[in-house]
Formats: structure tokens, sequence, C-alpha cells
């Protein structure tokens, strides 16, 4: 068997080798002949608000759900039931911070008892360094006049966070210990995570209306797959030794869990905790597009009327509670690292109960007077930030606007619009013979067939021209993207230096919720397609980046060493050595790049990328579009798993 | 260079003689096959006659353990040694079921440990048998006495009381001072010695040592190999002890038994190891053992002749060649080797010289 494989793999490469490229290229040239042949044929446009049969039976079918939510049993004894507990949940926790209750004008918890409470408990889990980080974070969100908005985000955050880590950490735990579940578990998980952040608001809201509970749902659906992977990830690294040690003694099963693989897996866990956390802050604010309240919602109208002032004083809200969660958990997850640092082991107990103590006296406080229920003043720095930002966007568009426009301009009418014209006004039959013919020479037949059906699949949603318009923009963004991850990756992988520098951005920047990355490319660039295409490159750049840099780090030193000796000059090394060994890496960061580019199509919606992302956020507030906009959210996942499939596959074939 | 002699025959001072007591445990045609078809191998007059590749191009199944057959007596120390890939890591997790054997008997006791349930098992682990790991197996999240005292925890022992008792046994393995310390804050020699404490805190009649030592520094493995001799003197339980390490199996073994690709190639003491190898993989295997620290005058005796004088000094069978020396080489006559009063054969200085002097090496 194995001289049988021998015998055929150097024929196989040779084929290979000589022809993918060349099947890739001809395919190209044969699309151009025939774009010139068959130039505005059958490209299926559809104008913004025509509607095609399937978006009126969508339509239909939200107005008969509509009708029908309180009497069919479905929705009565199962939906219902659900949004009804969450949205319990979540309005608890709104009235304990951030919306008044009970008859009080203001809620159980004023500003001073939750600013004392999450210093506290960022000491706690944590140490005094995040403490004040979070003290001066809130601080700071009173100053900003923006409070309120903040405590309803924390709150939609805490109540998602605390749902997703109930189902998650169990699920977890039970993927972690058996194989099976874990087989049956592993395809949900990814899937989930290559489904574009946003498309599922729309069918959410199907079911569950809008409003914050469909918030905390959508951002539980979101946020518990990191939980449940990771945790089950923790309880498999566990060693193997150590297991089969604790078995040799004796221990049962529950033991065994409960001292021996809980215990050890605490940190990877707590980890875990701090990615949901990041990815339930994102979700919440994206979900003020279903009318989730909080800063998403200010970030959101602001954007609408183009109000850049107002959108970077919330975003930078946003950003701050980001850094701020994200530093206390990884503090905390730090902590359950090393914690004997004797010292001051012995004043700590008696410290802890003091902090516990002032703290619930200003909640106390906050709780019985205005002063600390209400912050002082009315948001002064707030409207100073807003009008700084708004001074400096102007500044920007008088004194830069040759430069930026310049930049706008060379993209979109030599990059962009070409290839989006060769999409759009290609016969749809074209473009899908071309996209299941490079899905095949790419990622071989299995890739092909995903790519056929994904191509017949946007047909039927009625949403061709714009699914290729859509995808001209993230086309474009990735190769942005890969240009940044190449250029940046390499440098980092070659120079220990310049990885320690930029690391940090780039983990910080992978926090930030993706709104937030459209607010100053809005000042730069106005309300265009190419905003988003910038936001979308530097929201998905990080990742791209990183994973370049490892692949290039990980090309083993002994054959960099060995093409030094054989004279290779550094840029010899870099394109003969270090890429051609790191392409695995590359394909990985295609994979990703697209992804997170995909991702933020919804969001560019907002800025005037039109096509897809447009018909979703238009499907939010208009009636009549709904349909459309659930076919969109549908184009944009089939595009995503198209994508998958094939950068995936073609990932695979360049490891193996 | 050579190891150090005088240990090695300080064990045979002290080995019982192993057939006067009922054995402790006493394995029988054991098999463990990996693989689809794993239990008709076993049972196959055909499949057990095939060698490892064979098997495996045939079934696609991989036998680690194929009928090996041996038993440890109480207090013996018992070491299976092997080449990586032998099976003799497989072999010792066998006896404790944490690889389930796939045919044979092993009794212990006079049980047979194949036939206990889930819960009779567990009281085995916990009580009768304990084991020590290659790379330790510890809780990097307990402090060293509460790894200690882990196996004394999940019987549900209370905590004052398995405190004291891991304390105890902290203090054997030298480790006094320590007990408050984590792992990670550990050599690698002292963390084993923990693996140790754990193992002995339960107080088993036998203790098992899955390559114990190999993941240790040369220097560091010598004195765990010290140490488990002392532990051995102190506490004498039985001990069954894998490595692939030839000096540490004769520096600490009873009885060796040689495994290659699964089967038993030779059991035997070191000195029969040594003096007469099963067949040329053992040969082979003994070739570089300094035989003088190993063979016993019982090995290189020649039966009396009528031109021997027979008035120099006697010496008994069992003695190591190179304690031996001196005496021999200082007396004007051949020694006579005596056991009970009976002649057995005699040495001389050509008998001694040929082993010293390594002549017979490689023979």
């Amino acid at each position: 068997m194995a001289a049988v494989a021998d015998a055929t793999a150097p024929a196989a490469t040779i084929r290979e080798k000589i022809s993918r490229p060349m099947v890739v290229a001809a395919i190209l040239v044969v699309w151009l002949v025939l774009f010139a042949a068959f130039r505005g044929r059958q490209t299926l446009t559809l104008a913004a608000a025509d509607l095609t049969g399937l978006h009126r039976r969508l339509n239909d079918v939200n107005d008969s759900i509509g009708a029908n939510r309180n009497s069919n049993p479905v929705f009565l004894y199962f939906f219902n039931e659900i949004r009804l507990a969450i949205d319990n949940l979540v309005t608890f926790v709104q009235s304990v911070i951030s919306q008044p209750a009970g008859g009080r004008p203001v809620p159980q918890i004023g500003w001073l008892g939750v600013v004392g409470l999450t210093g506290y408990v960022s000491w706690a889990v944590g140490n005094w360094r995040v403490a004040l980080l979070a003290v001066a974070g809130f601080t700071f969100f009173g100053l900003q006049g923006l409070w309120q908005e903040s405590m309803d985000t924390l709150a939609l955050t805490l109540s998602a966070v605390l749902v997703a880590l109930l189902i998650g950490i169990p699920l977890g735990v039970w993927a972690g210990l058996s194989d099976r579940f874990n087989r049956v578990m592993t395809p949900f998980l990814d899937f989930m995570q290559t489904m574009p952040t946003f498309v599922y608001l729309a069918p959410l809201t199907l079911i569950f209306l809008i409003g914050g509970a469909s918030a905390v749902i959508t951002t539980v659906i979101y946020a518990a797959p990191p939980a449940i992977r990771i945790t089950a990830h923790a309880i498999r690294s566990v060693p193997e030794t150590t297991v089969e040690a604790a078995d040799s003694l004796g221990t049962t099963r529950t033991q065994q869990l409960v001292k021996v693989l809980l215990p050890m897996s605490k940190r990877t866990v707590v980890m875990g905790v701090n990615q949901t956390i990041m990815a339930a802050l994102a979700m919440v604010t994206i979900a003020a597009l279903i009318d989730a309240p909080g800063l998403g919602k200010t970030v959101v109208q602001a954007l609408q009327s183009l109000d850049v002032g107002t959108a970077f004083n919330a975003g930078l809200a946003i950003v701050v509670m980001a850094i701020v969660l994200d530093r206390v958990t990884t503090a905390a997850a730090a902590r359950t690292e090393t914690r004997r640092d004797g010292r001051f082991l012995k004043w700590r107990r008696p410290l802890l109960g003091a902090g516990g103590v002032a703290a619930l006296v200003l909640v106390y406080l906050s709780h019985t007077y205005v002063w600390a229920a209400e912050f002082p003043g009315d948001g002064t720095a707030g409207s100073h930030i807003a009008s700084a930002a708004d001074t400096a966007t102007t500044w920007l568009q008088d004194h830069l606007s040759g430069l930026t426009n310049a930049l706008r301009d060379v993209l979109t009418n030599g990059l962009l619009n070409p290839f989006q014209t060769l999409l759009t006004d290609s016969p749809w039959w074209l473009v899908g013979a071309v996209l299941v013919g490079l899905g095949a020479v790419l990622g071989g037949w299995r890739a092909g067939v995903t790519a056929a059906v994904c191509v017949g699949l946007l047909v039927a949603t009625g949403l061709w021209s714009d699914s290729m318009t859509t995808l001209a923009s993230t086309a474009v963004a990735t190769a942005l993207v890969m240009l940044v991850g190449v250029v940046f990756g390499v440098w980092m992988g070659r120079s220990t230096l310049v990885d320690r520098l930029i690391r940090p951005t780039l983990d910080a920047a992978q926090v930030m919720p993706p709104f937030v990355y459209l607010v100053p490319f809005l000042a730069l660039f106005g309300a265009t397609r190419f905003t988003a295409i910038v936001a979308a490159v530097v929201y998905a750049a990080p990742v791209a980046v990183k994973i370049i840099a490892d692949g290039v780090r990980n090309v083993s030193a002994p054959t960099v060493e060995a093409a030094t000796s054989a004279g290779c000059n550094t840029w010899q090394i870099i394109t003969k050595v270090q890429l051609p060994m790191a392409r695995g890496a590359l394909t990985l960061a295609t994979n990703q790049g697209l992804i997170y580019v995909l991702s933020m199509v919804v969001v560019g919606g907002l800025v005037g990328a039109g096509a897809l992302g447009y018909d979703v956020v238009a499907g939010f507030s208009q009636g009549e579009l709904y349909g459309k906009g659930l076919a969109a959210g549908l184009a944009i996942v089939l595009l995503g798993v198209m994508f998958d499939r094939i950068t995936q596959a073609a990932a695979r074939r360049t490891r193996a | 260079m050579t190891p150090a002699p005088t240990e090695v025959s300080q064990r045979r001072d002290t080995s019982q003689d192993p057939q006067d007591r009922t054995p402790v445990i006493s394995v029988r045609r054991l098999w463990k096959v990996f693989g689809p078809k794993a239990d008709e191998v076993p049972g196959s007059e055909e499949l057990c006659g095939l060698t490892r590749r064979e098997l495996m191009d045939r079934t696609g199944c991989t036998a680690a353990v194929r009928d090996v057959n041996f038993e440890v007596s109480p207090g013996e120390v018992f070491v299976v040694m092997g080449l990586s890939g032998s099976g003799k890591s497989t072999l010792v997790r066998c006896l404790t079921r944490l690889i389930e054997p796939t045919a044979g008997e092993i009794v212990f006791e006079g049980e047979d440990i194949r036939g206990a349930d889930a819960r009779r098992l567990r009281e085995l682990r916990r009580s009768k048998f304990s084991m020590v790991f290659q790379h330790f197996g510890l809780l990097p999240h307990r402090k060293v006495v509460d790894n200690v005292a882990f196996g004394l925890e999940i019987r549900g022992m209370g905590r004052a009381d398995r405190v004291k008792r891991a304390m105890e046994t902290v203090e054997l393995v030298g480790l006094a001072g320590y007990e408050n310390s984590y792992p990670d804050q550990l050599s690698g020699g002292m963390q084993q010695r923990v693996g140790l404490a754990r193992a002995l805190a339960g107080d088993p009649d036998v203790l098992f040592f899955d390559e114990p030592f190999s993941a240790l520094d040369p220097l560091i493995r010598r004195d765990m190999q010290s140490e488990v001799i002392r532990l051995h003197h102190e506490v004498g339980k039985t001990m069954v002890f894998i490595t692939h390490d030839l000096s540490e199996a004769l520096k600490l073994g009873d009885r060796i038994l040689i495994m290659r690709d699964g089967r038993t190639v030779q059991c035997g003491t070191g000195d029969e190891l040594v003096g007469a190898p099963a067949d040329d993989y053992v040969r082979d295997f003994v070739k570089d053992v300094p035989r003088g620290d190993v063979l016993t005058l019982r090995w290189i005796m020649r039966p009396a002749g009528p031109d021997d004088a027979l008035d120099g000094p006697e010496l008994g069978p069992d003695v190591v060649v190179r304690e031996a020396t001196r005496a021999v080489l200082a007396a004007e006559k051949p020694v006579k080797v005596v056991e009970n009063g009976e002649l057995l054969g005699i040495v001389g200085d050509e008998e001694i010289l040929a082993v010293v002097a390594g002549q017979e090496g490689g023979a």
C-alpha cells in the first residue's frame, strides 16, 4: 500500500504544480472573453425597492407569525416562554443598574454603588491595577453623559454572559468528557463561527420580536460557542498521565471531574469567560439594529444621521467598556495561575472583607441618596469629546480631503469598480460557472459541489446582483487584508522586537466591537462603499497578521539557517523559503480574513456600503422590505459558507 | 564508571528465595491486542503464531502483550525490561486494568482481577496497589502534601488523619520542608519523590513503577534508584518495576523479565541473564554489562579435578565475582565453593581473571 502511494505521489504533485495556477488563469481568461461577449445580459438585477416572490412570501410568513404569535402552541408554550424568561432576567438586571424601577425614579443601585462594586469585584478577582482602571473607566461613562446607555449595555452583556455560561460551560464539560458528544457538537460550533455576525438577527426577530430579550438571545447564540469550545478544550488538555494517575488511585468519575479535571482546567475556562464576555459586548452593541437599548443604539442613530461627534463619543464608551472588561477578566485568568504570591496573603482576607463592606456602603448610599444615584453634571465631557471629534473631522475633511479622496478614488476606480462591473455585468451563469470552477480547482470536487449549491441558492434568493456587488467589495477588502497581513506578518514573524511592539495593539484591536471601527473612517472618507471596505480591512487585518506572523515564525530555524548558509539574501529567504513554507498559514489567514470581512458587510450597510448590507439594515426598519432583508441575510451566509468551504479545503490541500 | 557494584551485591544478600511463598501476583497467558478484531487474536492458533508485523497486515491489530506469564513473590522487586514498543508499559497497565487486557488471568492475592467489577476494582486501586508514573501525573493546583494525601482523600479519610499520614510519607521520601510547595516549584527528581510518596501514602501491598526515572537526569536517576532500594528495605513492599535501562534493572531487580515485541524473551535473576542468556537478543543486550559485578561464583566454578588441592579457603556459591576476587587471588590454593557443607566446585585465579579481565565478554 505504501509502495503504491510512493509511486503515484511524485506524478500527482508534478501534475498539480504545473496545472493548478494554469487552470485558474485559463478560467479567468475565458471569463473575460465571455464577459466581453455577453456583457449586461442576464445579470438578474433587482432595484432597491423591488421584491421577488420569495421576498413577498417571507413577508407573509412574518405577518402570519405576527398574527398567530399568541395562539400557535409552539410559540405559546416554547418561544414565548423563553422570551418571557429572558425578558424577566433583562428587566431585573436593568432595574438594578440602569432603568428606573419599583416606583423609583432611579435604578436600585446608582452610579456610586456600581462604580464601587465594579472596583471591588475587579480587585477581588484581579488586582488593584485593573480595579483602578475599572473605576476610572466607569466614572468616565458618567462624565461622557452616557451613564444610562452604558449601564444598559452592561446589563444586556451581563445577562447574556450569564445565560451563555450557564449553557456553555456544562455543554463544554460534556463535550470534553464524551468523544461522541464532541463529534456531534463540533460541526454546529464550526458553522456558528463561520456565520457572519449579525445575519441571525433577522430570523430571530421573526420568533422573538425586537428589543432587549431578543438582543440577549442573539448574543447568547453568538457568545456561547467560544465558552463551549474552550471549556471542552480545557478538559481535553488535562495531561493523560494525571488522569491515569488519579484513575490508578481509584477515583470515581465524579471525583475525577471535581478534583482533577475541573480544577486543572480552571484557568483556561476563565480565558473562555473572557472570550464570551468580549463576544457578548460586540454583539450587544450590534443588536442595536434590532432595537436593543444601550450605547450601540446611540452609535447607530448617530451613524444614520452621519453625526460623527456623537458616534465617536459613544464609540469611545464602547471601547472603554471593552478595555475594562477585557483587562479585568484577563487579570482574573492570570490570578488563577499565580495563586500564591505569598507576601500579602495573610492580609488578603481581612482586606477583602473591609473592601466588601465599603462597597456595600457605597451601594446603600447610591440606593438612598439622589446625589449618589444620578451621575452629577450633565455630561459636559461627552459634549466636549463630541465637538472635538467634529472639529477634527471638519479639519481632516478640509485639509486631508485631497489625500483621502485621492486614495479613495484610486482604489474605487482602479480596483473596485472594474471588478464590480465584471461581477455584476456578467451573466449570472457565467459568474456561477467561474465560482464553481475556481472552487473545484482550488478546493477539490467537494468544494466545487458546495460552490454550485451556494450559487444556485444565491440565485434563488433573488438578490444575485446585490450579492455580486457585496462579493466585489468583500474580495477587494480581503485582498487588502492579505496585503497588510503579509507585510506585517512577515515583519513580525522575522523580528521578535517588532512582534513585541505590534502584538499588543493587535490584541487590543481584536477585542473591539466591530462597530467602533466605522466611526473614524466615516470621518475620513464620508459615507461610501469605501468607508465600509476600509473599516472591514482594519477589523479583519489583526487576525490575518497574527496568523501569518505565527506561520512565518514556525518555519523551522534550521531550514532558514540552511538557506542563509547557501547564500540567500533576505528577500530570497522571504519569498523562497518563509512564505512558501508558511502557505498553510496564508490560506488560513485568507479564510479568517474573508469571514471577518464578510461579518462587517452588514455594519457597512449603515454607512453607504449598499447591496446586501443595506438590504439587511433596511429590512429591520421597513416592514415591506422585511422579507428582502431576510433573504439578504441568507445570501451573506451563503457567500460565507461558500468561501469558507473553498478556502478550508484549499488550506487542507496545502497542508497535506 | 561501572554501576556501583556494592549495591548489586546488596540486592543478592537481601533477596529471599522466591519459590517458597505463594505469589502475590500471578499472570497467566496474558494478552493485550489493540485493533478492530482484538478478541479473536489470542484464541486463534494461527494468528498467535504470526509476528507483530504480519498480524498488523493481516488483521489491522497490534498485539502489545502476547502470552506473557510470570509470578511475583511477596517482597520481591520484579523488573520488566524492554525497549520502547516492547509492550512493557501496556503490560503494567493491564495489571491494574488501567488498560483492559484482551485475554488471560491476573491473580492478585488469590483473586482474579479481570473478574472484578468497577466498584471492586476501585477498592483494589485505593487500598491494594498504587502506581508511580514516568511523567509524575501530579496535580499542579495542589500543594505537595495535598498531592500526597490525594489517594487518602478520595477514600474518604478525614482531613486531619490524611494530612498526618501524608506528612509521614513526605518525610519518608525525604521531602520534609517542601510539603507546602507546589509541584512546579520542585525539580523533576523531587516531583517524582512526590509521586512516590503519593503511591506509598495509601500503604498498598504492591507498588507499580512505570519507567519512573526515565525522564530524570542521570545523576538524579541514580539517587532515586538508591532511594527505591532504601524504601524497599524500610517498607518491604512488593514492587513491579518497568524500565528500558538494563543497569537499572540489574541494580533493582530480584528477577528480571525481558520483553520484546510483546513476548517474554527471558525471565530470571540478573546473573542468570548474564550467565545464561536465552538467545542472541538477550546476549546482545547484556554484552556490555561488567560481568564481575553480576556473576556469582556459581557461574564460573569448575568441578574439582583429581589434581586440585582441596585445602583452600571456602566461599558460598552466591558470592559475586568482584567480591571474591581479592580472596581468590590472595589464596595460595583454589577457593572451594561450598553450599550447605557440600563441595560444588572450585575457583582458581584463571577463572577469576577470565571474568574480571573480560576475556569471556561477548562469548
